[in-house]
């Protein structure tokens, strides 16, 4: 009955979904100094995106300014000689317009959302604190101070954030992939104005930058624009090489056991070094986005959540995690959170047993074609936000993709094997490449949080 | 200021808002089953939102937690299908269903291709009317539910607006957490699942929005399809919350960086003729996306926050303004007291023309950018039905906003913005302040 169904309805649509969706509506060129634009057609709404990514984020900050590059993007809103502090984004609300920023590892981009009519105002003020920040010493102490906050909030008041950071820093010997993006408290309390400017003058640059506008826009016209309004910046001649310390050969397992009164659902996690997409070359990346897939994409029907919530009955969630949009080496990850009266240790000797079993045994292929049919469909649906494929392309663009690559990863995914997906997880299940960490309340805390029980 | 006027001075003359174009129909099954609906054929596919009134509020008193559990299980095996040969199906279609229950609402949000809307729809009629509820899936859905009201127990934010919610309403749903305690989900029996499934899911109180590859005629015979199964009534919708809380200062300690804080006090209903005013002046006072005031005070000023901000909530039974931030320790005594300080200058004071001009530029060039997808414009269509708005709202709430007076604004903010009656509650080990301690 369900063998049925499920055939039936992956044969009519297998016939007629393409692989790639609309990617024509996709325009790009490079302008004169070097910025590169990409222009997503999408006439639905009188709505545009405008986004600019620098190719630099918190991997590219110098030693000992760790968080300089999520502070700059804050500072980014105070001022520049042409705007007072605060001034931009009181410009795009008087537009009716959003704007925000974002900081990450391999990028920093500020975007708005505004009414298409408005793009070259948007243009005109980005363009401007480019090149143009003027910064005021009181102003950047209390943004400084606004900083320590929200790492108050994301991190230091969440300890599974906590946890995040010193396995990340575990993972990568050398690689600054292992520094958290808003810095450590002691460094980011620290930052000073000429950090900050020494990182703005030395990576903010038409020829370090990619525009992006999605929405109801024409291609010519927004060429157009963005010659008028970014054409005239000076390129950056001496931009320095993005080459970041690689990893050594990781020769040693790495465990730890992190204890926090406020963990009332202890979990392991496992995190594996594991190679990116590069350019022209991403079908090992493609082939480790369907192993995180079948071993742990669902619940119901993943091999993890089949074998060890449905059979076992050791776990109450499993999950395996891959992401492979990143300038230098990744993660795969694998989770469980263990049933009531499952050791941590347990529930670590049942993962490690379903992912060799499974090694051995090899892919369902009706499994993985359900999952090659839902991407297929994803791409239908990722046409739905002109800002989600705006981002898409920006962080792609920003980690060493091309859009060629963007536009082919659909194909290499539908084209990844079932012995492409088991040679991929022989490679990246390396106990020497990996942190494995637990994640718990120390003895005797149960008491101290039941206390705050409403 | 005037730097930026000569530099930039004629584009900022020109803002005129976008219009948001969008052409709803009202649909009416045979069945009697009204939707609203949004035609976007330039993508194959459907996004369907459903929304069924009453939600977790309706759980049986001592069986807190059963709506909840109910939801989480909808999925979990349908007619023939168990929890896992029903997600391989879902899988096969390219389908994406999920099901949520809130204090006044179970919502349903779907999507699916044009190509096997059929094959979708059927899938999805099963678990909404056929679902099995069987023991297996029980207990493995109970221990994530439980391990979930756990972890709240020792999230800030979670016991913040528990503790808060509390206060204000006591016993009336509203008054604790729908996912219900570990106690009251432990004890739920599968007899306590169904009839919670009755109580909710039933045809006097759908509202359903859809948008995308499908026309008139065919959604009329998917509502029939749909919804046919389900029973003609379901339980009274609750009583009205009474409101329970007065000015003072509630403190949770627990073992964090930061303090987190809520405030507030009752709200405006929804259908208030002041509703409108009182929605711009919050913009000013505490709105997001926009230079407010709480964040010009709080954050840019002082540094005290990253973020702070307050909304207006008008719910099926009662009405709330509420605001929330965080700050260190240290400097939750100082945060108060520049919220309370505020609250105090614009009950008093009011806003400034400029404030209501920018204000209502804001909103009225924000508002059509809400509409960018077909799961947003369905999402909005619902609530619109929900609050009993008329089908051609979107092109006249801009006309509100603009029709709001200074004279108007002012008059409701001393109405809404009450200091005597503003409650705080922090969670954390905050300094310097006096209050009343609970569950030390």
């Amino acid at each position: 009955m369900l063998r049925s169904l499920a055939l039936a309805a992956f044969a009519s649509l297998a016939a007629t979904l393409p692989v790639r969706a609309a990617e024509e509506e996709v325009t790009t060129f490079t302008l004169e100094n070097g910025m590169e634009v990409v222009v997503i057609e999408d006439h639905r709404a009188p709505v545009v995106v405008h986004m600019v990514w620098y190719k630099t984020g918190a991997a590219d900050e110098p030693a000992g300014t760790s968080g300089i590059a999520h502070y700059l993007e804050h500072l980014m809103f105070k001022g520049t000689d042409d705007l007072a502090p605060g001034e931009f984004s009181e410009i795009v609300a008087a537009q009716g317009g959003t704007d925000n920023a974002f900081t990450s590892y391999d990028y920093t981009a500020y975007f708005q959302r505004v009414a298409a009519d408005r793009l070259g105002l948007m243009m005109e003020m980005e363009a401007d604190r480019m090149r143009d920040l003027e910064l005021d010493a009181a102003d950047i102490v209390t943004e400084r101070q606004v900083v320590v906050e929200e790492r108050n909030q994301r991190t230091e008041n969440d300890p599974g954030a906590l946890f995040s950071e010193q396995r990340s820093a575990a993972q990568y010997l050398n690689h600054p992939y292992g520094t958290p993006i808003i810095g450590w408290m002691h460094e980011t309390e620290n930052l000073t104005l000429q950090d900050a400017l020494d990182f703005y003058e030395t990576f903010y640059a038409p020829n370090n930058a990619i525009l992006i506008v999605a929405g109801d826009v024409d291609p010519e016209e927004v060429k157009a624009l963005a010659q008028e309004h970014y054409g005239p910046l000076e390129p950056t001649e001496n931009l320095p090489e993005r080459e970041r310390p690689q990893e050594p050969p990781q020769l040693a397992e790495r465990r730890m056991v992190y204890e926090d009164a406020r963990i009332a659902q202890p979990y392991v996690i496992r995190t594996y070094l594991a190679p990116e997409r590069d350019a022209g070359d991403q079908e090992k990346a493609a082939a480790l986005t369907l192993l995180a897939e079948v071993l742990g994409g669902s619940s119901q029907t993943s091999v993890l959540g089949r074998e060890l919530q449905f059979e076992e009955q050791t776990a109450l969630y499993t999950s395996a995690f891959y992401s492979g949009v990143s300038l230098d080496d990744t993660t795969f990850g694998l989770v469980i959170v263990p049933a009531p009266g499952v050791s941590l240790e347990e529930a670590e000797a049942a993962l490690d047993r379903e992912v060799a079993e499974f090694l051995e045994e090899g892919v369902d292929p009706e499994q993985l074609d359900r999952i090659k049919m839902q991407l297929r469909a994803s791409n239908i649906y990722a046409q739905d936000s002109a800002q989600a494929r705006a981002r898409r392309y920006g962080q792609a663009l920003t980690s060493g993709l091309t859009v060629e690559d963007v536009q082919a990863w659909p194909e290499i995914l539908q084209n990844v094997t079932e012995e492409d997906i088991i040679a991929a997880g022989r490679e990246v299940f390396d106990r020497d490449n990996a942190v494995t960490g637990w994640l718990r309340a120390p003895e005797g805390a149960e008491a101290a949080a039941e206390e705050v029980t409403q | 200021m005037i730097r930026f006027a000569l530099a930039f001075g004629l584009a900022v003359v020109a803002a005129l808002p976008a219009r948001a174009a969008v052409n709803i129909q009202e649909v009416t099954s045979p069945g009697g089953i009204t939707a609203w609906l949004v035609e976007e054929h330039s993508l194959p596919f459907i996004a369907l939102e459903i929304r069924f009134k009453g939600g977790a509020s309706l759980d049986p008193e001592g069986e807190r937690g059963a709506v909840n559990l109910m939801t989480a299980l909808i999925e979990e095996g349908a007619a023939d299908l168990d929890a896992q040969e029903f997600a391989a199906a879902r899988e096969a279609l390219a389908a994406s269903y999920s099901f949520a229950a809130y204090d006044d609402s179970i919502a349903v949000s779907t999507q699916f291709l044009t190509e096997n809307r059929d094959e979708a729809v059927e899938l999805l009629r099963k678990a909404l009317i056929e679902p099995r509820f069987d023991e297996d899936a029980i207990e493995r859905v109970r221990q994530q539910v439980i391990s979930g009201i756990r972890s709240d127990a020792t999230d800030p934010n979670a016991v913040a607006g528990q503790t808060f919610d509390d206060l204000a309403f006591g016993d009336h749903p509203y008054g604790s957490d729908r996912s219900g305690t570990v106690e009251s989900v432990s004890a739920l029996t599968r007899e306590d699942i169904v009839e919670a499934h009755q109580r909710t899911l039933a045809r006097d109180r759908i509202y359903v929005g859809a948008v995308g590859d499908i026309t008139p005629d065919e959604l009329r015979g998917l509502l029939d399809d749909l919804f046919a199964g389900l029973p003609e009534e379901g339980a009274p919708m609750p009583d009205e919350a009474e409101f329970q809380l007065t000015a003072d200062m509630t403190v949770v300690p627990m073992d964090t960086a930061q303090s987190v804080i809520m405030f507030g006090h009752e709200g405006i209903e929804r259908h208030d003729p002041d509703f409108f005013p009182a929605y711009v002046v919050n913009q000013i006072f505490g709105g997001s996306g926009f230079d407010s005031r709480l964040m010009e005070e709080v954050r840019e000023k002082r540094g005290l926050t990253y973020g702070i901000g307050t909304y207006l909530a008008p719910m099926e039974h009662a009405e709330l303004i509420l605001g929330q931030a965080s700050t260190a320790n240290a400097r939750a005594s100082e945060t108060i007291d520049v919220i309370r300080d505020e609250w105090e200058r614009i009950a008093e004071d009011g806003v400034t023309a400029k404030e209501l001009e920018d204000a209502k530029t804001y909103l009225t060039g924000a508002y059509p950018l809400r509409f960018d997808g077909n799961g947003r414009i369905a999402d909005i269509m619902v609530g619109m039905q929900m609050d009993d708005l008329p089908i051609d709202y979107i092109a006249t709430r801009n006309d509100r906003i603009e029709a709001v007076t200074l004279e108007e604004a002012n008059r409701v903010a001393e109405r809404i913005y009450r200091p005597e009656d503003l409650h705080f509650v922090v969670v954390g080990e905050p300094e310097g302040l006096d209050g009343e301690t609970v569950a030390n």
